[in-house]
């Protein structure tokens, strides 16, 4: 292995198959190494496909790519001990091809990918881990692999090596990630019959529902939980800061079990087979967590890169645009015949910023600070709004005009009339 | 409720026998400066265990490569972590 290459691209998630798929098929030399015994046996998602991102990339994808179902239906819930409350948005329209997102299995998603990128003419190396950069000075000359004389070299390397980076991190491009800007995930799948997954989720064929929660479940903790529906399966989950669960002390995998005991989700479960338990760091430190994402030899794409929009669940629709505008980037440098510099790689950086993986990481770039220094959002108000329609849709015969003072008087107990108001003030600026 | 053993027992695992990727870089560290011992509570595998006499023991057979560890231990910066060695460690069946 000790001949040089156009581009090397380390890892074989959305990023990296995205990149060396786009820039195989415009010519480009490309290596692109794994680690896993094939491309997806190391990877982790909800998963939630969104079509967009793929469709400029492989515009045919739905032709082949393993797909669960099309997600029609999206409910949002917010929980209580014993209860939730919650709003849903289903629509017909969502079920006119072409979709506009699924659910997926990564494991067989990836590895479906990456055929399409060895069909695009890379060579694609799998059960090899890259242990180092290689290094000229400051440039990236190539890596180092754990296999014997396992050193390759390239004009550019691309890191797709997924949230800990340690390539990043060795190499002294970054600092070490910080527990606030972590979430921990985990989640199982369970699988069941497809009848049982039509009637008790009321959708049919491919149709899917997706459920996302928050609230008492995460028990304090800056997190949300979430359960969406494949074709004989349903996953479920529940991800949380990891500073938090250093704080709450209480262990992923119990948060998961107590979720699943809620009275909501456990006949959602039932008699369900739980095949495969999983956890995994999501990169949520949001806009201002985002590193150097390119320098002298080197570019970085997808969750190295911290680019996951955590406020609408969207990461790896980012993972792929990161890919795709990385390779267009060296395409585009390649065919002009400039060197891969810092000074050049920066058109990445501006192509970023121009697409809307940028703007929407800078939208919402004050939502994790806000959400870490104001706890009732994931306290109080789940409580206080459960318990509000609790009052009201109990008919005991108080009547309507008391259990609105009643409803009134328990808000501003619990947050003060000047604390709602600064509360939907800070979400307004938060989201706006 | 589930026990994590019970949940780990549904992976499928290609173990390296006799080279732990992670690894932590002193014992005594675990046991004299870190009172909180997050690794303990925070891995979702239940890798980390405090014995009885304060000091933490690490088996990664069951480990979901997920990083955790690495950053909870940002203090002490006390474990040594690789990827496992090409093609072993955790293969997901379904991810």
């Amino acid at each position: 292995m000790s001949e040089h290459f156009d581009a090397i691209v380390v890892g074989a998630g959305p990023a990296g198959n995205s990149a060396a798929y786009t820039l195989a098929r415009a010519g480009l030399k490309v290596l692109q190494i794994e680690r896993g015994e094939y491309s997806g046996s190391k990877n982790v998602q909800g998963a939630i496909l969104y079509s967009d991102a793929l469709e400029r990339i492989i515009p045919d994808f739905r032709e082949d790519a393993p797909l669960e179902r099309h997600v029609i239906e999206q409910r949002m819930w917010v929980l209580d001990d014993e209860s939730y409350i919650g709003g849903t948005y289903r629509s017909a329209d969502f079920s006119k091809p072409p979709y506009n997102r699924y659910t997926i299995i990564r494991s067989q998603f990836d590895r479906w990918f990456s055929k399409k990128v060895r069909d695009a003419g890379a060579l694609v190396v799998c059960e090899t881990t890259v242990l180092d950069l290689h290094m000229d000075g400051h440039r990236v000359v190539g890596v180092r692999t754990d296999r014997e004389n396992g050193s390759v070299y390239a004009d550019i390397v691309i890191l797709a090596d997924g949230v800990n980076s340690l390539l990043a991190r060795k190499a002294g491009f970054h600092g070490e990630l910080k527990p606030k800007d972590v979430a921990l995930a985990v989640k199982e799948i369970h699988f069941l019959p497809e009848q049982t997954i039509e009637d008790r989720f009321n959708v049919k064929g491919t149709e899917g529902v997706v459920i996302e929660m928050a609230g008492k479940i995460t028990q304090g903790m800056v997190g949300t939980g979430f359960l969406y529906t494949n074709k004989e399966s349903v996953t479920i989950g529940v991800g949380c800061l990891l500073s938090d669960f250093k704080k709450s002390k209480i262990a992923p995998y119990v948060l998961l079990e107590r979720m699943k005991a809620h009275p909501a989700i456990r006949p959602l479960l039932e008699a369900g087979e739980m095949k495969e338990y999983t956890a995994h760091l999501i990169p949520e430190g949001g806009y201002n967590a985002i590193p150097a994402v390119y320098g002298d030899g080197w570019l970085m794409v997808g969750d190295a890169g911290m680019f996951v929009n955590a406020v609408h669940r969207e990461g790896s629709n980012l993972a792929m645009t990161t890919g795709r505008l990385a390779a267009e980037t060296i395409i585009d440098l390649k065919a002009r015949g400039k060197p891969m510099t810092a000074r050049n790689l920066a058109a990445y950086r501006k192509a970023l910023d121009e697409s809307f993986v940028m703007k929407d990481m800078k939208k919402y770039k004050n939502v994790p600070s806000v959400m870490d220094k104001n706890r009732q959002f994931f306290t109080d108000y789940p409580h206080l709004v459960s318990h509000a329609a609790h009052t009201l849709l109990t008919v005991d015969g108080m009547d309507k005009k008391t259990k609105e003072r009643a409803i009134r008087q328990e808000f501003t107990r619990t947050r003060s009339r000047f604390g709602l108001f600064a509360d939907a003030f800070k979400l307004w600026r938060a989201f706006e | 409720m589930m026990r994590i053993e019970e949940k780990l027992f549904q992976n499928r695992y290609r173990v390296d026998a006799g080279r732990a990727h992670i690894e932590i870089t002193d014992g005594d560290i675990c046991a004299v400066q870190c009172k909180e011992k997050p690794c303990t509570f925070c891995c979702p595998a239940g890798c980390y265990a405090e014995d009885n006499g304060g000091r933490v023991t690490l088996i990664t057979d069951g480990c979901l490569e997920c990083g955790t560890c690495r950053v909870i231990c940002g203090e002490h910066r006390n474990v040594r972590w690789e990827y496992p060695r090409g093609g072993y460690g955790i293969l997901f069946k379904f991810g």
